[in-house]
């Protein structure tokens, strides 16, 4: 297995708060990686830089092999890295299949083509019909569920062929009945190749998803391993339990 | 485009056609130039403010750049009267070449900082217009040289040649809706860093639909310098003007193709009639005040979206009676 | 040399006016975050109003000020209160814009309608009145108004910094969700900060049209000038807008003394531009952390 990101000894200052000190982990090609840690430790900090969010005060990245040394979401998108927010950033304004056609990044030469074309609609629906939302496809986005919402932004990040995908809290919350079917899609995806970093609160989701799962406190990394071993790490029991 | 809009854009245009055929009034005549005038500045104004949600108060400053630049050119001679029509694509594309840093530049900045740049744009062009003497001619303003047209028909040129303008403005509002540069700058209005993110080359979408949009606002320019025979600075670089694009956009309703057209048949003629009734030209900046406070405050949506919006919540509950 | 040196000492004089005049609006950014486009016609509606009043009473245009100030905080209170308030949330930044864009032209207007476009200027009869120190011209009526300016910016501070009212309004500026759970009214708060902005272009209103003939169409000179400065000195802050209207004052009284005075104002535009050049958000970036 090779490491399709790796961070290494990323620091990031706020003030004189240190949000990430020193943090270094790596993502395998085709893992579903957890990235955990108690409220503050990092882990948004460490995600916003990954993807081009913030900019780190030192240490490098790299992904699928190349080190990158100025990352902007827009760069890191077209290399196959892209995310999804806690809060479901889509495009309110937009329809849903809309949202979709616009993820998929485009050339000039389309740029000046259809706002949605034959081919565009063929592919959206697709992915729209794996996550159930065809039915939905003319309505605004804006008009979602909180749920609908989440999965969409889920659904249209897909549409770049991303060879890693951020997910910041996915299940955060959505019922119950939307967990089981976002944790369908993301094992789905990744049966078919896609490499996941997720930060979710929700232990048992993770204990029951993810390999590895890597844990942070105080913006650094402290632990990694299976689910098992970072359920008895006593490491991570003091970081979570406090003392 | 549905059957529905071709339908409406035909008889539109079918009836503006038609129009100079069915009456010589030359007031009438006068106010449908300036009519048609606002619907295509409007038209142009909404590619960035509308579409893009970029409010650009120095529209203007592209508007007296049309009007010099053909004054200028056209000073001694227009020839048969055809040569300054002719010669608008040249403004369009000189304009929209010298906007490109302007707009590279403004647009590094978001909505309200946007406007203070731009407005900025406008007040230097002011400025230019009224110190560059060699030029622009100063406060004695610049005088075009006089068309050897027809009198009993000495509107018709000038009407056909703003409808021009209007189809090929309301023509790139078309396209801006049904391209992928459209659904860039929907994406760009609802969220630029998420559009960002995600790939949309937003930096070139917004220069393109800015460089466009004053393009058109300076060939208008172009005809209304010709048409007045004079330009004025304190006439042809106009806040006026671009608070009437503004104004107009916004009543109608912004981002649609009709909004900036409705817009502007509700207010131009009643801009004539309040200042043939008012006489006093200080009354209808009172009186344009007060409809934009309105319009902001009643309707900040325009008119347009506002109906639609209505329509859809009605469709919304039926179906859920259903 | 002599040029340079004169120079220098009209531009500090005048920079401490515009000073004044930011000091307003940059106040209004810093509360509400809504760039006030009708702070230059406020000025001009002050400097009608102290035109009016001293032809009236002959009062000293300095002493008016005491009766001009309270009037125009409430209209910028009741411009606040009834224009801007009402705007939704969603989309208030852009709109917010227009309508102080619309009640300039009201404004403009209305002072159009009531005084003619003609130029008009307060003479209270010592306004050409200027000693000459060393050489050096210093206009009495320039000099007056700078010191006025300065102790306006200094009642201001004042307010800002010593009543509840001014501890309630910075700390709206610093943290507006916040100041809201800690029980300050924010529309009071907005209301009272939009009328002491307004409020301050009384003072620099007489003192403008003491120094320059003025008619309506001149807040469009104003405005042009402020957004540079208040842009330059970081919006939102007091003391950066101080800053930033003296170095203006100062820059365009050499432009037009060594050049022609006609290009003093692109040596403001040209200025504005190249700093939103170079820091496109980063003077927002400086806006809340060291305000007022």
């Amino acid at each position: 297995m090779s490491a399709l990101l790796r961070v290494e000894n990323i620091v990031k200052k706020f003030g004189g708060i240190t949000a990430v000190n020193s943090c270094s982990f790596e993502v395998e090609k085709g893992s579903i990686t957890a990235l955990i840690g108690p409220n503050g430790s990092g882990k948004t900090t460490a995600f916003n830089i990954i993807t081009g969010y913030l900019k780190a005060d030192s240490g490098t990245i790299e992904f699928d092999g190349k080190k990158i040394t100025k990352p902007t979401p827009a760069s890191l998108y077209r290399a196959g890295l892209s995310r999804t927010f806690q809060q479901a950033r889509i495009f309110p304004e937009l329809t849903v299949l809309e949202n979709l056609v616009i993820s998929s990044s485009f050339d000039w030469k389309q740029l000046l083509g259809m706002r949605v074309s034959a081919k565009d609609r063929i592919r959206a629906m697709t992915t729209l019909e794996e996550f159930k939302l065809d039915k939905l496809h003319d309505l605004r986005a804006g008009d979602l569920s909180y749920g609908q919402r989440k999965l969409l932004e889920f659904a249209s990040v897909l549409m770049s062929n991303p060879k890693l995908v951020l997910l910041d809290e996915p299940t955060a919350g959505v019922n119950p009945v939307m967990i089981e079917t976002m944790e369908k899609h993301i094992r789905d995806r990744n049966k078919a190749g896609v490499t996941f970093l997720v930060v979710e609160h929700d232990m048992q989701l993770v204990m029951r998803l993810c390999n590895p799962v890597i844990v942070l406190d105080h913006g650094a990394k402290i632990a990694q391993g299976a689910p098992e071993e970072i359920q008895s790490n006593p490491q991570v029991l003091e970081a979570y339990l406090g003392s | 485009m549905s059957r529905n809009g071709l339908l409406r854009g035909g008889l539109f245009f079918a009836s503006l056609i038609s129009f100079p055929f069915l009456t010589t009034s030359q007031w009438l005549t006068n106010m449908f130039i300036f009519t048609l005038m606002y619907v295509a500045l409007s038209s142009s104004w909404n590619l960035v403010g509308g579409y893009a949600g970029y409010p650009s108060l120095g529209h203007a400053a592209f508007f007296g750049f049309g009007a010099y630049f053909t004054a200028i050119v056209f000073q001694n001679s227009v020839g048969n009267g055809w040569p300054p029509f002719i010669f608008l694509p040249v403004v369009g594309i000189v304009a929209a070449l010298l906007s490109i840093p302007i707009g590279y530049v403004a647009m590094k900045t978001r909505a309200d900082v946007f406007a203070i740049v731009t407005i900025t744009v406008l007040f230097m062009a002011q400025s230019l217009a009224f110190n560059l003497h060699a030029v622009t001619g100063g406060a004695q303003g610049k005088g075009v040289a006089v068309p050897p047209f027809d009198s009993s028909t000495y509107g018709r040129p000038f009407y056909f040649a703003m409808l021009a303008l209007v189809a090929l403005a309301m023509g790139s509002s078309m396209y801006f809706r049904q391209s992928k540069i459209g659904l860039s700058l929907s994406a760009i209005r609802s969220d630029e860093d998420k559009a960002h993110g995600v790939g949309v080359q937003v930096t070139k979408v917004k220069v393109v639909a800015f460089a466009l949009s004053v393009g058109l606002t300076a060939m208008v320019g172009g005809i209304w310098a010709y048409y007045e025979g004079f330009v004025y600075p304190q006439f042809a670089v106009d806040p006026l003007i671009t608070i009437g694009m503004v104004l107009m956009t916004f009543l109608g309703g912004r981002a649609t193709l009709w909004g900036p057209v409705l817009g502007a048949f509700i207010l131009v003629p009643a801009q004539q009639y309040l200042s043939y009734q008012l006489g006093a030209n200080q009354f209808y900046l009172l009186a344009y005040a007060g409809i934009f406070l309105v319009t902001m405050l009643i309707l900040p949506r325009g008119i347009l979206p506002t109906i639609s919006d209505k329509l859809r919540l009605k469709k919304k509950q039926k179906e859920a009676l259903a | 040399m002599h040029l340079v040196v004169q120079a220098l000492i009209l531009g500090t004089l005048t920079g401490g006016v515009y000073a004044l005049m930011a000091s307003g609006q940059t106040l209004i950014f810093g509360i509400m975050k809504v760039i006030n486009l009708a702070q230059g016609a406020y000025v001009v509606l002050g400097a009608y109003l102290t035109m009016s009043l001293f032809q009236w009473t002959h009062i000293d245009p300095f002493l008016l000020i005491l009766l001009t100030t309270p009037i125009l905080f409430f209209v910028g209170a009741a411009t606040q209160w009834f224009l801007l308030r009402p705007l939704r949330p969603a989309d208030a930044t852009e709109l917010s814009l227009l309508v102080t864009f619309a009640v300039a032209l009201g404004l403009e207007g209305l002072m159009s309608v009531m005084y003619k476009t003609t130029l008009r200027s307060i003479q209270p009869g010592y306004e050409n009145h200027s000693w000459t120190i060393a050489g050096y011209q210093v206009n009495e009526v320039r000099f007056y108004a700078f010191l006025l300016s300065i102790a306006m910016l200094v009642i201001l501070y004042l307010i800002l910094q010593k009543t509840k009212f001014g501890r309630a309004i910075r700390a709206t500026v610093q943290n507006p969700m916040s100041a809201q759970l800690l029980g300050v009214n924010s529309n009071l708060v907005s209301a009272f900060g939009f009328g002491l902005g307004v409020a301050t272009s009384a003072a620099a209103g007489a003192v403008f049209g003491l120094i320059t003939p003025f008619n309506p169409g001149s807040h469009y000179d104003l405005i042009s000038r402020l957004l540079t400065v208040v842009i330059l000195g970081g919006l939102g802050s007091i003391g950066g807008s101080v800053i930033a209207a003296m170095v203006m004052g100062v820059g365009a009284a050499l432009v037009s003394a060594l050049s022609a005075p006609v290009w003093s104002d692109f040596t403001f535009f040209a200025v504005l531009i190249i700093v939103l050049l170079v820091r496109p958000r980063g003077m927002f970036g400086a806006k809340v952390r060291g305000a007022l």
